[in-house]
């Protein structure tokens, strides 16, 4: 291609080097050298540790993302009566609108009526605050402190008797909770093969 | 991006008058008597067509525009009188008055479903293409929109929706189905019409930029091997993704059938999984984890997975939606008119790959033939299928079944239930892709039955 335009187009030539010259210049101003080198493209803005921290809302089951604090049973029943009742209902078996049961169930998963509830299927105390945090209370979702969600999980872990109503929960001892259904899960099946 | 100034739409009161028949706009209807121009038109038009018009009255206009349509001044005869000028729907085009398939959506307002029994080709029009929220349809400005790229990867990144056009795109179509497609049919045969009992599954053209594309943009840090997929929704729909999928065919996608992707699909931007249960492929895409683990959430533990009654044990991670085939005509809601000709049509799709064959048998699976399938068969896209039937009369069953690529063929109800055992409710209907039978009883009418014949 240079070949090409050294022959017939100089002035092109010239131009495109400085355009060339431009976008190189671009590339490598401050902004973008800084702790970062581009990709293959060089398209992206690299992101901040502030920003990060502000969107990263994930907790893995291993409780890394976990924010500090911490909550409590009671607490955790009021705003339920409060929050959730609508849709859980004053029991937590599940409401008129579209919240399910969050308790009971245990035994039933080999019956012909499973039922799939927090104390009978989750298997890990995390995806409550995980899910929690994020998407409840459904009509409002995003307006629970950390120390609110916690205390919500004491209420449920505890109405659901996988807990004592007693016990505080918090980042340091939610991931440790042990769920009924935690070895219910099978992430290493085989498929199904019809022939 | 500068947005373009609103076209201005011709007034409907100075567009030519035409002669009409059947309902026409209010503001036509209400000047008509005072307009002698107009009048005069009515007139002639009617002089001219004579009882010939009166004989073969046109088909009239619904009362009210179907959605997706405008209502226009239906001529006697269409060939004496001007069309209508471009532009009258403000330059966006809409369908046929007449016409009116719509989604169906569910008193629980989660999700609405494509209406199969008039689908055409392979291709599902985006606004038909059905639809599964988890806490409804955020409004997004693309222009404020941007996708995060962090955890276990070198260079945190941030790309807005135009850095993500400036890289390479590519275009493919796939089928999207929910991992609940046909749940209410497998403990028994319950749907009478078509969209109600399978109506969860659509295709369409996406296209976008390769997720390892992006991947590789930010540097994926040595033992990464998962990522949290995040939309920017009220439930903010959150699934782990292996890495192996995301680097093979994954694609971060901003257009559906050649236009930006709909609201109700993800816009500005979705993960595309091709031939991964529907919610794997997470719509208002703003933010990606890299990550050596899965993170658990409630979309891949409470919900989701697979649960076996007969051992108490649930699947987890079944992401691929595994080879599936239905007969789309006849079906219950169509009634055979009497003995004779009918093509039998349907499509079929694979999450693993193309589809090889489709068999239909007409004798409740007797016999099995090659159905015809529609070039060109696509991986991990809808399939046409077309097998022509001479119907003697006589009650039957009719069913088809699918073989992909891998050699894996399409189950009977009793094949599913023998491996997964059964039960009214539970996750134990989750990926139901069991043979489809339709009973065609004397008389023509179509029933919805389980029918697993001696297979």
């Amino acid at each position: 291609m240079s070949t090409f335009l050294a022959i017939h187009r100089p002035a092109l030539q010239l131009g495109l080097f400085a355009l060339v010259l431009a976008m190189w210049t671009a590339a490598l101003s401050p902004a973008n050298t800084q702790g970062f080198t581009p990709g293959k493209y060089g398209i992206g803005t690299p992101a901040e540790a502030a920003l990060i921290a502000a969107l990263d809302v994930d907790v893995r089951a291993d409780g890394v993302g976990l924010p500090a604090g911490s909550g409590n049973y009671e607490a955790g029943g009021t705003l339920f009566s409060q929050l959730c009742v609508n849709c859980h209902g004053d029991n937590l078996l599940g409401g008129r609108e579209r919240g399910g049961a969050l308790i009971g169930g245990r035994g039933t998963l080999t019956s012909e009526y499973p039922r799939r509830t927090v104390e009978s299927y989750w298997p890990y105390a995390t995806t409550l605050f995980d899910y929690i945090r994020r998407a409840m209370p459904y009509s409002s979702p995003g307006v629970l402190e950390a120390d609110q969600v916690y205390s919500l999980i004491a209420f449920i872990l505890g109405e659901a008797k996988i807990i004592e109503k007693s016990v505080i929960i918090g980042a340091d001892n939610l991931a440790a909770v042990e769920m009924p259904n935690r070895d219910g899960f099978n992430a290493d099946w085989q498929p199904e093969m019809f022939r | 991006m500068t947005k373009k100034s609103k076209p201005q739409v011709s007034d409907l009161s100075a567009t030519p008058v035409l002669p009409v028949s059947g309902r026409q706009p209010k503001s036509l209807a209400q000047t008509a008597d005072q307009d002698p121009t107009r009048r005069r038109l009515l007139l002639g038009a009617a002089a001219a067509a004579g009882a010939a018009a009166v004989a073969a009255a046109p088909k009239q206009a619904q009362a009210i525009a179907p959605p997706g349509a405008v209502e226009y001044p239906v001529p006697v005869d269409p060939t004496q009188v001007p069309g209508r000028p471009p532009g009258l729907n403000g330059g966006y085009g809409t369908r046929s008055q007449f016409e009116t398939e719509v989604r169906e959506w569910s008193g629980s307002g989660t999700s609405s479903r494509t209406p199969l029994a008039s689908s055409e080709g392979t291709i599902t029009p985006s606004a038909l293409h059905f639809e599964r929220h988890h806490n409804g349809i955020p409004e997004i400005d693309p222009e404020e929109h941007s996708l995060l790229v962090h955890g276990m990867v070198k260079r945190p990144l941030t790309f807005t929706m135009a850095d993500l056009k400036r890289l390479p795109s590519t275009s493919r179509v796939a089928f999207i189905e929910c991992g609940g497609n046909s749940a209410g049919e497998y403990h028994a045969a319950r749907g009478k019409e078509i969209h109600n009992m399978h109506g969860l599954v659509s295709s369409s053209e996406w296209t976008g930029v390769a997720l390892s594309t992006v991947l590789r943009e930010a540097g994926l840090e040595s033992g990464a091997a998962w990522l949290l997929a995040e939309g920017r929704d009220a439930a903010m729909l959150s699934r782990s993704i292996p890495l192996e999928k995301a680097l093979d065919d994954a694609v971060l996608a901003y257009a559906q059938n050649g236009e930006a992707l709909r609201p109700e699909q993800g816009y500005p931007l979705r993960l595309l999984l091709p031939g991964w249960e529907g919610i794997t492929n997470v719509k208002w895409l703003h933010r990606l984890d890299v990550s050596d683990a899965p993170f658990q959430t409630r979309e891949e533990t409470s919900h989701y997975t697979d649960l076996n009654i007969v051992t108490g044990e649930a699947k987890q991670f079944t992401f691929v939606m595994a080879a599936k085939s239905l007969i789309l005509f006849p079906h219950p809601e169509a009634k055979l008119e009497g003995p004779g000709f009918f093509e039998i049509t349907g499509l079929a799709w694979s999450g693993r790959g193309k589809i090889k064959r489709v068999e239909v048998t007409t004798d409740g699976g007797k016999n099995w033939h090659l159905a015809e399938l529609q070039e060109p068969v696509l991986s991990k896209s809808q399939t046409r299928f077309r097998f022509p039937w001479v119907w003697d009369g006589e009650p039957t069953m009719l069913q088809s079944r699918a073989t992909d690529e891998t050699g894996y063929v399409q189950p009977s109800i009793r094949q599913l239930k023998e491996v997964r055992g059964d039960a009214e409710r539970g996750n134990v209907n989750y990926h139901n892709n069991a043979i489809q039978t339709w009973r065609v009883n004397r008389g023509g009418t179509i029933e919805n039955v389980h029918f697993s014949g001696n297979s």
